[in-house]
């Protein structure tokens, strides 16, 4: 574990007993009191993640002339100040590069989040596409970012950033102070709760956890609790579910690609609209979870692969998504298999969980505070 | 962590609770708080014969699934079927509502090749 990167809060996550381990080539906390009981007080209360090891990049620029808008599948023309938005970097062969969520913080500027494994990759894709003019910069050291998830998360929040915040819509940022610094706070997160994730200078990280912490209510989740609450909004993980080898439409997320723009690798998905193969999301008939790997059969046909599986907190069974390259429709029956272990499972429409709160409006916040 | 003293323990984390012929097995604190939130546990039939230091039964957590291994070899009389509703008896209760199974042992010389509670503290000490 010698060269796995730490975060600012390892010592305050040895100090609260946490389990660590390396993730992305960081040693990040994976559970504190434990997977089930972290879960389950984000989907009913709220509690705080350290996310930290993620990356983020400052563009400065008109992003059709910095080249910017050809990186990204979505139009950044149509993103207003001060929302977000979520997409992909594709490859030449419209693999994806990496998921990520950018901000537009100005008329010309703008925050790029993306995952802590990809981040070398990630900058080495955007200086070689972005015309040498263009402002970018690696801020992902400097910056330290916590999610603060739950349906108490803007009660709790409200206490540090102040009662604007209740302002913000789902997927919108907004820039407030806390602790004596101007800082980004957007209402997004990857939970399917409501909740909000803060960006605040590395040196001040620390100062703003406990601050969170210390309201009672507000409990610390680790990476696990994190993989089974986006597991079950069936939200891919990268390096799992979508990989350089996987295009957004195998993935199901041709939502989030404007086929009506140029970007890198659209000639690509264009040659192959049509995959051969999909991502779908199933229903263990028992408690017994598939696991990343399991083949998945069709009629006894080998038909593909679980790319993300586990137990289910709030469904108590095991859930999953992976490939398969048969039709496979909602409601079909399958069977997940690795050596003795077969696994029936039921082919359904995400999200498994269906009471996330991420969405609620303004008026539902004022009942539930 | 907890180590009861009247019971013999394997270096995979087993535990064997011995009376006469018979034998209630399980696994140990140690085990259950490496796993962490156990959800599932799949044990060989009653009836089957077990050998020691073999797999009978794989017990889940939510993150993985791991093999568990016969403390000794017999015969299953009993499993404890309270775990197929209630798996986290487990992290519970490792030693008591969350035992395994219960065997009639069939050789002698297995509770030799086993730790006892002393042995396996220490053995548990050196890991960490």
């Amino acid at each position: 574990m010698m060269d796995l990167k730490k975060t600012p809060l390892i010592y305050e996550h040895e100090r609260l007993g946490a389990k660590l381990a390396p993730f992305g080539g960081w040693l990040m906390p994976i559970q504190y009191s434990g997977i089930i009981a972290e879960h389950v007080w984000t989907r009913s209360e709220v509690s705080l993640f350290d996310i930290c090891h993620m990356g983020e990049f400052v563009i400065r620029g008109e992003p059709e002339k910095s080249g910017f808008n050809n990186i990204v599948t979505f139009d950044l023309r149509t993103l207003p100040i001060f929302s977000c938005r979520y997409g992909f970097t594709l490859n030449d062969a419209g693999g994806i590069i990496d998921d990520l969520i950018v901000y537009r913080t100005a008329e010309n500027e703008w925050m790029v989040v993306v995952n802590a494994a990809t981040i070398d990759g990630d900058e080495a894709h955007f200086r070689k596409h972005l015309s040498r003019s263009t402002d970018f910069q690696n801020v992902s050291s400097a910056l330290g970012k916590l999610d603060l998830q739950g349906p108490r998360s803007l009660d709790s929040l409200k206490r540090l950033a102040g009662p604007g915040v209740a302002n913000l819509d789902y997927y919108k940022l907004g820039y407030f102070n806390v602790l004596g610094e101007k800082i980004i706070i957007s209402r997004t997160g990857y939970t399917g709760e409501l909740g909000y994730e803060l960006y605040i200078s590395a040196d001040k990280v620390k100062e703003l956890w406990k601050k969170l912490l210390a309201d009672g209510r507000v409990k610390p989740a680790g990476l696990g609790a994190r993989d089974t609450l986006r597991l079950e909004m069936t939200y891919p993980l990268y390096g799992q579910d979508i990989t350089a080898d996987t295009t957004p439409l195998e993935a199901d997320k041709g939502k989030f690609v404007d086929l009506n723009k140029d970007f890198i690798g659209k000639p690509a998905l264009l040659k192959k609209s049509k995959p051969s193969r999909k991502l779908i999301s199933f229903i263990a008939e028992s408690r017994r979870s598939p696991r990343h790997n399991y083949r998945i059969l069709v009629n006894g046909k080998d038909a593909g692969v679980v790319t993300s599986g586990s137990f289910s907190p709030s469904l108590s069974c095991g859930i999953g998504m992976g490939y398969v390259d048969l039709p496979c429709a909602p409601g079909s029956r399958i069977t997940l298999k690795e050596n003795d272990v077969e696994i029936g499972a039921t082919v359904t429409k995400g999200p498994f969980y269906k009471k996330g709160t991420a969405k609620i409006s303004e008026d539902s916040h004022a009942h539930t505070g | 962590m907890h180590i009861p003293d009247d019971l013999l323990y394997t270096k995979e984390h087993e535990w064997v609770r011995i009376k006469g012929k018979t034998a209630a097995i399980g696994i140990t604190d140690y085990a259950q708080g490496s796993l962490g939130d156990i959800t599932f546990v799949d044990i060989a039939k009653a009836g089957n014969a077990i050998e020691q230091f073999k797999q009978y039964a794989t017990v889940e957590s939510v993150k993985a699934a791991s093999d568990v291994y016969a403390p000794v070899s017999g015969k299953i009389s009993k499993i404890n079927g309270e775990l197929a509703i209630h798996p986290e008896l487990v992290n519970q209760s490792p030693y008591d509502k969350g035992y395994f199974a219960v065997v009639d042992i069939n050789n002698d010389k297995d509770p030799s090749r086993l730790m006892s509670a002393a042995e396996y503290k220490k053995y548990v000490e050196g890991l960490s």
